[in-house]
């Protein structure tokens, strides 16, 4: 595929703008810049069939299956577009007039009211971007309040090793010693280890129920209460809530605080890599603590409180991903307190479905029913045939599906993460378990096959190593 | 009331019984019952799409959408060209996530390489990431970067945006480093001051360009004060203004930061936006965020991936110096897009457009009473002062459609004209003022 740079011609343009109305200012002397701008020199056509050209290079949720572990790659409504492209939400600017605004901050204390019951938290805040800008948000939350309790000596904040790699960055972010503690068996917290590691220096606890391997903690309240009789508080990254909506809260489970991924869970497109939104909610007890502005109700009007003395601060310019959140609300008042729980119950079905019909044929990192997704192993075939995780992956490819995620958690060796949300079909399903069974069968009849997959895309198998060692990071002309 | 579920009942019982369930609260017997909620949710019941739409609808016309915008400071309403509209709209690309698989996302993974050429080429220097999540936390992560064992304290402007002075606040309560302003002199940031303020420990001096207030600062000579002490100098550069000015690198800038939002995306009451970052090579590896490089496939063909991994949070996990992964892809590809339909040329128009309009409209407030409160010269955006009935003067704007400057206190207005809006609005708008000022 050509570069929108070699489509480039001298000359080329759009024509986009009227003459200018009014009399040119002239740019000081010496500020203007002598280094040549090469933006590329394209007609609209160009453009047009250069990005269709790179789209078709590109698979999302709407090309076909996209089972990736941790992500809830859910199909994307498209009534959430539609309400998101209103005018009234996109024209609106964030500093206009509070009076002007009724309507915007009608949407955040809404969806705050909403997902604070599903996640049996008592207030939010819309301000993180992401997910990880949300954990740094719910970190900064427990810090402050240690903090204004003058409870200095609280400095480690505890990550099982199953965590997402973003935990520990979050809470080293927060100016956090991460300790890591190691998971038992059956993938769970090994109680006696997070016992041993709790302490007057215990800040937090950051875990996710179910957890990385999809599998519900059962001793979830013994954890949270080992960390609460310390002293600590409990942080719940809302990365795999997709399996729990309506059936039981992280608020129920002694969670303090909680993040959640809009972009997961509630159905808000990923747009290849965000925006996203990474919602933090609490438990009252942190509420003066959240980052400000934050909307909030007052009387019959709506309205942005901007000061409170216990603020931790604030995260980015604004309100936060605003457009994203618009989507994630429509989604929720579809779905409705019946439809919540059923995604969540689907959800866990299809995934345990696809276990099952997979079981003989793949390694189950974790035997037993999984919540909404699973992991495989791929650590005796890679011994037996030399066929890995990544290879399983590549060649699945060629079946048109996303591979799920590979190599993690980390505790599993060759992993592979299955999540194939409520949203997909049996027939899609079935397709799919078809394909892996085919692969499984390839890798012992055929492992070169597998090996050298995929076979059907524009590219295979791109050098990693030589990209890192001798980065080439823009066009040269 | 839809939940976008597609197998049947019946399929459902199927997949049931061959798992060997009774029933899906079977599956999760591993919450403990007294945990789990015994009560619905309590939350309204389900929509159909044709009522939400509506309710939606009626909510977003709770807010009042101006047909003119005079008002910036940190969103800018600016001309979005309808092919940006059309191809950003694109599903592979708005239902794709991060592309992990290079076989399955080349499409994305080029669009994003394209975006850090662009990217490079407006600020001047030699390596953009794929973005992050704004112009404030960009300022943020960039002052992240320049933290060394002994240097830990950052100098930034008073004349940044307040909300990216208060962020970058945030992100060092959390990482150790200290913040100090620079003060402000006659609208600019007093460089004389900030001579006498860098010491050692000095990490880095962070300088919007433009300011807050619409006024261009001495990028060059902040430069050589910063570099100097020993220190880096991050500037926060508006986009569009990036068309005609010294770029960053040329005045020596180690990194350039900047709120993306002006290069196609709707003001959207403050997001999602963009912020870009670009630095040095020398200063690479410490960039945060996603990159995308370009290398060859196992054939030989171009390709590209996800490169520099090593610096990232799912390699280096507490060892990270930032948490980020989602980023603001889709918003990059939309500014990419905007580049490529506005091209050098327009690009350089919008500027100069923004420019010399804003200029008109301060000369037509100049002579209604509105004094420009500074001297030096200014973009898009400028601060007027002398008229004491301000709120009244910008209510009366907002009566007639118009959104009036932002009010910084009692009689100071700063004021913001993009190419969007026309002569004619602006002439309506200092008519309106002279009538209230009557």
């Amino acid at each position: 595929m050509k570069l929108i740079f070699e489509r480039s011609v001298a000359d080329r343009a759009l024509t986009l703008l009227p003459e200018c109305d009014v009399e040119k200012t002239v740019l000081p002397e010496g500020m203007a810049r002598t280094q040549a701008l090469r933006l590329p020199e394209v007609g609209e056509c160009d453009i047009s069939r250069h990005y269709t050209e790179l789209a078709k290079c590109a698979h999302g949720v709407n090309d076909g299956f996209y089972p990736l572990g941790s992500c809830t790659m859910k199909y994307n409504p498209k009534v959430n577009e539609q309400a998101a492209a209103l005018e009234g939400f996109t024209e609106i600017h964030p500093l206009q007039p509070q009076s002007t605004l009724q309507g915007a901050l009608k949407a955040l204390v809404l969806s705050e009211e909403l997902l604070c019951e599903i996640t049996g938290m008592d207030n939010m805040s819309f301000q993180p971007a992401a997910g990880a800008h949300g954990e740094f948000a719910g970190i900064m939350l427990i810090k402050a309040y240690h903090e204004s309790r003058g409870d200095t000596k609280r400095t480690k904040i505890i990550v099982p090793d199953s965590a997402h790699g973003t935990n520990p960055a979050s809470a080293n972010m927060a100016g956090y010693t991460v300790v890591s503690i190691p998971s038992n068996e059956d993938g769970c917290v090994d109680i006696e280890k997070l016992k041993a590691a709790v302490g007057e220096d215990t800040a937090g606890l950051m875990l996710t129920n179910p957890n990385t391997v999809g599998v519900f903690d059962k001793n979830i309240l013994e954890i949270t209460k080992i960390v609460h009789e310390a002293g600590g508080l409990n942080y719940y990254d809302g990365a795999n809530l997709n399996a729990i909506m309506g059936v039981v809260r992280p608020g129920d489970m002694g969670f303090d605080v909680i993040h959640l991924n809009l972009h997961k869970t509630f159905s808000t497109p990923h747009g290849g890599g965000g925006p996203g939104s990474g919602a933090v909610g609490c438990k009252s007890l942190l509420t003066p603590f959240l980052p400000l502005p934050r909307a909030i109700k007052n009387g019959d009007k709506y309205e942005l409180l901007t000061e409170s003395e216990l603020s931790f601060g604030r995260m980015k310019e604004f309100y936060g991903n605003f457009l994203v959140v618009i989507k994630a609300l429509t989604y929720v008042l579809t779905l409705g307190a019946e439809g919540i729980r059923e995604a969540a119950q689907i959800a866990v079905l299809n995934a345990n479905y696809m276990m099952h019909e997979l079981a003989d044929c793949y390694e189950m990192a974790y035997p037993g029913y999984c919540m909404h997704e699973f992991v495989m192993t791929l650590e005796n075939t890679k011994k037996q045939y030399g066929v890995s995780a990544m290879d399983v992956a590549k060649s699945l490819i060629d079946h048109g599906i996303h591979p799920p995620t590979m190599y993690f958690p980390l505790i599993v060796h060759e992993a592979l993460m299955v999540e194939p949300t409520e949203t997909e079909s049996k027939e899609t399903l079935d397709e799919a378990v078809a394909a892996l069974r085919d692969i499984a069968e390839m890798t012992v009849n055929n492992a070169e096959a597998v090996i050298s997959a995929p076979h059907t895309t524009p590219i295979s198998r791109p050098d990693e190593v030589m990209a890192a060692r001798s980065p080439k990071l823009r066009y040269e002309f | 009331m839809g939940s976008y579920i597609q197998s049947t009942k019946a399929q459902q019982q199927e997949m049931l019984q061959k798992i060997g369930c009774k029933s899906v609260e079977e599956l999760f017997s591993n919450v403990p019952a007294d945990m789990a909620l015994q009560r619905p949710l309590d939350i309204p019941r389900g929509m159909s799409e044709s009522s939400v739409m509506k309710y939606m609808q009626n909510m977003s016309e709770e807010n009042t959408v101006f047909k003119t915008v005079l008002r910036g400071a940190g969103a800018y309403r600016h001309y979005i060209p309808a092919i940006v509209k059309s191809v950003v709209s694109k599903e592979e690309f708005v239902t794709a996530y991060t592309p992990y698989q290079a076989e399955m996302s080349q499409g994305i993974l080029q669009s994003i390489f394209e975006y850090q050429t662009m990217i490079c080429e407006l600020t001047g220097m030699d390596v953009s990431n794929a973005s992050v999540y704004d112009g404030a936390s960009a300022a943020a992560e960039a002052v992240a970067m320049c933290s060394e064992r002994k240097r830990s304290k950052a100098y930034i402007s008073a004349c940044s945006n307040p909300d990216v002075i208060e962020t970058v606040k945030t992100y060092c309560k959390g990482n150790g480093m200290t913040v100090e302003l620079i003060p402000e002199n006659d609208g600019a940031t007093d460089l004389d001051a900030l001579a006498a303020m860098l010491g050692e420990g000095a990490a880095c001096v962070y300088i919007p360009q433009p300011n807050y207030y619409g006024i261009f600062e001495d990028l060059t000579k902040a430069a050589e004060i910063t570099h100097n002490a020993g220190a880096k100098l991050i500037a926060g550069c508006n986009p569009i203004a990036l068309a005609m000015i010294k770029t960053p690198k040329e005045c020596g800038a180690d990194i350039a930061v900047g709120e993306g939002q002006p290069l196609g995306l709707p003001i959207a009451f403050g997001g999602p936006y963009l912020g870009f970052m670009a630095s040095t090579t020398a200063m690479m590896r410490k960039l945060p965020g996603r990159i995308v490089g370009e290398t060859v496939d196992h054939d030989g063909r171009r390709a590209y991936v996800l490169t520099l991994q090593a610096r990232e949070q799912h390699i280096r996990r507490e060892k990270a110096s930032s948490n980020i992964c989602s980023n603001q892809a889709h918003c990059a590809l939309t500014a990419a897009v905007y580049m490529a339909a506005m091209g050098a040329d327009g690009l350089y128009n919008v500027a100069e457009q923004s420019m010399s309009k804003a200029h008109y409209f301060a000369q037509k407030l100049s002579e209604i009473g509105y004094e420009l409160a500074y001297t030096k010269p200014y973009f898009h955006e400028f601060v007027t002062v002398g008229v004491n009935n301000t709120a009244e003067a910008l209510a009366k704007l907002e009566e007639n459609g118009i959104l009036g400057g932002l009010q910084l206190d009692d009689n100071r207005i700063l004021w913001c004209v993009t190419e969007a809006v026309t002569k004619e609005e602006l002439d309506k708008a200092a008519a309106i003022l002279e009538e209230v000022g009557k």
